[in-house]
């Protein structure tokens, strides 16, 4: 039969299944066939927090969303277009979040009735009408698959979980998605295993064909590609950019990395990724806790290394009093959180803004820190080069603050020419810089505040540090009341003094009265947001604060220029408390926590009356 | 590993105990067996050949932890309990320096056990010291993990309910490659057991008894004085039969079908029983069996070294992964950056 193609701008997918059927797998390949044809992309992996959740519960499921389109997207999408649901459990987590008219494929094999009950359906759904709202396929996915394989010498099982494969050829068949990627993907996935491969490969084939062949499925769409900066590009997640920004800044300051990390969600695959890469000289050590990754980033520092460590909340709580004794020592190291919610072990797989307040306040004493947060899983790669600069500028800890969303999730991301990444080269002291032939360990560089860097091994500058409070400029052991109060305020001017740029705001028609002020993963909702009120005709100014600490010298001239100022976090408020007691400005807090990123319509409904009513 | 300043301008190896006295004055109590130790460090460090800048020492917090402070190499003062990890990341990327940690029976094995134990089965290349004085000297009195059952101090006023750690038996339990104990008052033995440790690759474990004169003074008393110490004392000596007393009266032996070792009138035994000192016997069990000799009022308290064998040191392992994964690099870092950048699927856009 011959099948109609329509052009779509847009569309968002939601694959959802229980956590052994392979839907993260699917998503990433279905991601990475449309990154080949050029669509802008934005991903958001969903999965359970238990490693093993009983097969076919609720809490076992797992989904992989992707919004793709033929114009630069900002997130990855309020509400699915469509939702590929491989048992009742997964149709029952998700069916709230998709849009009127939806398109949904389930598994049909999986709609017994134990199943059902273990979910509580007391009817099918399939059959009781309550999906007329939504444009049903069902696909008797496993058993279809189990029988386009019957040919191959693989067990009943590996037949079975090739189902994935057979959901992805038809959705690839589908949105008109090319295939070769996919198809090398398996071979090498399986290269131990070639029959299976085959077999892998027969069932998304099979997939492909059954679209083709259905009359169930009579639309095929197509989306072209994005008008996209040339370039080389690749699909990027949160925490490989930010594991590869790490890998760039020990390139570009020819320093060794050395990272000290304790396993954590959603942190863990910056160890995991890190540990790949010894051939740039990055070492990496599993601690035995949070507080020795930070004590061994810390000596590897004072040893003239790139000292890192990455975790989320919990572990930076930990982590705390080490900073502190950094602030003291003034030297470099960096701190990754990848936020998640909380308190206590909170909500480990799920987002959140949490630790701002951790961030900016969390330790005893006068102890400031560098504090900054990317907007976006490909920006993780920029804010971690930006956080390494300010390190070893400023020989200052810095907090960098990502999180659980823009962790997992991936966008498309335009390769940067390594040689024009930013010059991270410093000097080690080498002679004494005192009158008399002294080394002096605080003389401060007057510009930067910073005190030199000088490693163990270099002759005639053997000096010692620690956390007692030091003299100006000699380091010995001071209790001078004077000479404490002058060393806190230094340590604070040093912080205070970093230099960052101004903050931009998008305000193309330059007559918003309002402006929305965001930080970190809210970037995508917010920017969204405010485009679709744009395109209503309601004027709406957008501001995005990459540095937390200190913040843009001219954040309160920003602020001012603007009746009302809107805050929306993941949080109960911790940046507009700041704004607030910073600026004196009556910021309105718009908060939510609920483990989830904003969608873009919540704010735009709240966005709008704001504007309305300013 | 950075370069910068190392070859220039080396120390001349000819060195003094004046050479590593820093500029500081030393703020111990009077009487404190702190002064002993720095005393017999400062003098020993010229004998090990290696020059001041390649030296670093680093303390967790209590009176002993000031220690860095007095010397003249690099030192870092850090905090309490993390000295071991801190110097863990210091010495696996810096092979080139010989890290040494001074550490308290309360930051070593209280809120530092952690790390301890950690550092100890890794058998990462430091040089661990533990001032033991069974007390906490430094926040002035309260006991410790080594203090006696029924101890009493200002937090334990009708006597601790705590029962102590051996800190040998921990270290052993830890896999620790090199064990030793020592006393402060014995200059010549303290020395020769910091070169024994010196020469060990990979952790090596120095237990050293402290006197703190104020808060727990005398602990180690029948140890020391001329009337007691040849009965209390057991000197280990690599290769020689175990016997102690004025005139060597007493023995140790391994009583068949028993575990443990004993103590025994040598008159009363054939000398074939006596056991003949090995630190190098690879199972742990002897040494532990030595570290359990010593009865409550310290009777038969073995120093020396009790175990040294060879085990992979850490910082190598860690560098040969590295080394190896290096020697596969053909190209310059930009261009292998620009390669990680670009791995996986990547397409153009025009
Ligand atoms: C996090 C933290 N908790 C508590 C203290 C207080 N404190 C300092 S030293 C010390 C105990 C020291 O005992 P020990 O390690 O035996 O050293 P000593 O003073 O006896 O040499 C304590 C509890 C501290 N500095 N830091
Ligand atoms: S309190 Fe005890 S351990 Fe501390 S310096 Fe005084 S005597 Fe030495
Ligand atoms: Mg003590």
């Amino acid at each position: 039969m011959t099948k109609q193609v329509r052009q779509l701008d847009r569309v968002v997918i939601r694959f959802a299944g229980d956590s052994g059927d392979g839907m993260q797998l699917t998503g990433d390949r279905f991601t990475s066939e449309t990154a080949q044809l050029g669509n802008d992309i934005s991903t958001l992996p969903n999965f359970p927090a238990e490693i093993r959740a009983p097969a076919g519960t609720l809490p076992g499921v797992s989904s992989f969303q992707v919004h793709f389109a033929d114009y630069d997207i900002l997130t990855p999408g309020d509400t699915p277009d469509i939702l590929v649901a491989m048992n009742p459990a997964a149709l029952k987590a998700n069916l709230g979040d998709l849009r009127p008219g939806a398109d949904i494929i389930v598994n049909t094999d999986e709609f017994t009735k134990r199943n059902l009950t273990k979910v509580g359906y007391d009817a099918n759904p399939l059959e009781d009408g309550s999906l007329d709202g939504y444009v049903l396929h069902p696909v008797a996915l496993t058993s279809m698959t189990v029988r386009a394989l019957e040919s191959f010498e693989i067990s009943k099982k590996d037949a079975e979980r090739a189902k994935n494969m057979f959901a992805l050829g038809l959705l690839s068949w589908m949105y008109s998605r090319p295939s070769e990627s996919t198809l090398r993907f398996l071979e090498r996935k399986f290269a131990a295993r070639p029959e299976v491969a085959a077999a892998n490969i027969a069932a998304f084939k099979a997939g492909f064909n059954f679209g083709e062949t259905t009359e169930d499925f009579v639309v095929r769409y197509e989306v072209s590609p994005a008008k996209m900066a040339p370039g080389e590009y690749r699909n990027v997640t949160g925490n490989t950019a930010l594991a590869y920004g790490v890998v760039a800044a020990g390139v570009r300051s020819g320093l060794p990395v050395f990272l000290g990390a304790y396993p954590i969600t959603p942190a863990s695959d910056i160890l995991h990724e890190l540990s790949k890469h010894k051939k740039f000289g990055v070492t990496t050590v599993q601690a035995e806790d949070e507080i020795a990754a930070v004590g061994l980033a810390l000596g590897a520092s004072y040893g003239g290394a790139l000292g890192v460590t990455s975790t989320s909340g919990p572990g930076v709580a930990l982590k705390s009093e080490t900073i502190s004794l950094a602030v003291a020592l003034e030297l470099p190291l960096l701190i990754i959180d990848v936020q998640r919610a909380g308190p206590s072990t909170g909500m480990p797989t799920k987002t959140e803004q949490a630790d701002l307040n951790l961030a900016l306040f969390g330790r005893h004493g006068e102890a400031p820190v560098a504090v900054i947060a990317p907007r976006s899983p490909a920006d993780c790669f920029d804010a971690a080069l930006e956080a390494a600069r300010i390190a070893l500028t400023y020989r200052t800890p810095v907090i960098l603050l990502s999180d659980g969303y823009i962790a997992n999730g991936s966008e498309p991301w335009r390769l940067p020419d390594v040689s024009t990444l930013p010059d991270l080269r410093v000097e080690f002291a080498s002679e004494p810089n005192g009158p008399d032939g002294r080394f002096l360990p605080y003389l401060r560089d007057p510009e930067t505040l910073a005190r030199p860097w000088a490693v163990p091994g270099t002759p005639g500058l053997e000096h010692r540090i620690g956390g007692l409070e030091k003299a100006d400029k000699t380091g010995d052991i001071s209790y001078d009341p004077a000479n404490h109060d002058y060393m806190v305020r230094t340590r604070a001017a040093r912080i205070e003094g970093i230099q960052v740029p101004d903050l931009e705001v998008d305000d193309p028609d330059g007559d918003a009265r309002v402006l929305v002020l965001g930080w970190g993963s809210t970037y995508g909702p917010i920017g969204a947001a405010c485009r679709a009120l744009r395109q209503r005709g309601l004027p709406v100014a957008q501001a995005h604060l990459r540095y937390l600490n200190p913040m843009p010298r001219n954040l309160g001239e920003v602020l001012r220029r603007y009746d009302r100022v809107v805050i929306p976090e993941m949080n109960l408020g911790q940046l507009a408390s700041v704004v607030r007691s910073k600026y004196l400005i009556d910021a309105i807090a718009y908060n939510q926590v609920r483990g989830l990123p904003f969608t873009a319509a919540e704010l735009e409904n709240m966005l709008e009356d704001v504007v309305k009513n300013a | 590993m950075p370069e910068a300043g190392l070859s220039a301008g080396a120390t001349p190896l000819k060195l003094t105990a004046k050479d590593f006295k820093s500029d500081q004055e030393v703020r111990w109590c009077p009487g404190c067996g702190d002064y002993a130790i720095l005393a017999a460090m400062q003098s020993f460090l010229p004998d090990l050949g290696i020059p001041r800048e390649r030296i670093a020492f680093v303390s967790g917090i209590g009176c002993s932890s000031r220690f860095p402070y007095y010397l003249n190499t690099y030192g870092m003062h850090s905090i309490h309990g993390r000295a071991p990890a801190i110097a863990t990341g210091l010495s696996v990327s810096r092979p080139d320096l010989s890290v040494w940690v001074v550490t308290g029976d309360g930051d070593a094995l209280s809120i530092g056990g952690n790390h301890l134990i950690h550092a100890l089965r890794r058998n990462v290349n430091l040089k661990i010291l533990l001032f033991n004085n069974k007390i906490y000297g430094l926040t002035k009195g309260q006991y410790s993990p080594t203090s006696e059952l029924g101890k009493i101090t200002k937090s334990t006023p009708v006597g601790s309910t705590d029962s102590p750690f051996n800190p040998l038996s921990l270290a052993l339990g830890a896999e620790a490659s090199f064990v030793a104990r020592t006393i402060d008052s014995d200059r010549k033995h303290l020395q020769s057991v910091l070169r024994q440790a010196a020469e060990h690759q990979g952790s090596a474990f120095v237990e050293i008894y402290q006197n703190c004169n104020i808060f727990n003074d005398g602990a180690f008393e029948v140890l020391k004085d001329p009337q007691t110490r040849d009965e209390y004392v057991i000197r280990l000596e690599h290769g020689q039969p175990i016997t102690f007393g004025k005139d060597g009266e007493f023995c140790v032996t391994h009583p068949p079908g028993a575990f443990g070792l004993r103590v025994r009138p040598t008159a009363e035994v054939s000398p074939d029983e006596i056991v003949v000192h090995d630190e190098t016997v690879a199972e742990p069990a002897y040494a532990f069996a030595l570290s359990r000799l010593p009865e409550s009022d310290l009777r038969h308290t073995p120093i020396g070294v009790f175990r040294d064998v060879a085990r992979p040191v850490y910082d190598d392992l860690v560098r040969a992964q590295l080394d190896s994964a290096k020697e596969k690099v053909t190209r310059s870092a930009d261009e292998e950056l620009a390669a990680l950048l670009g791995s996986g699927d990547t397409w153009t856009i025009l």
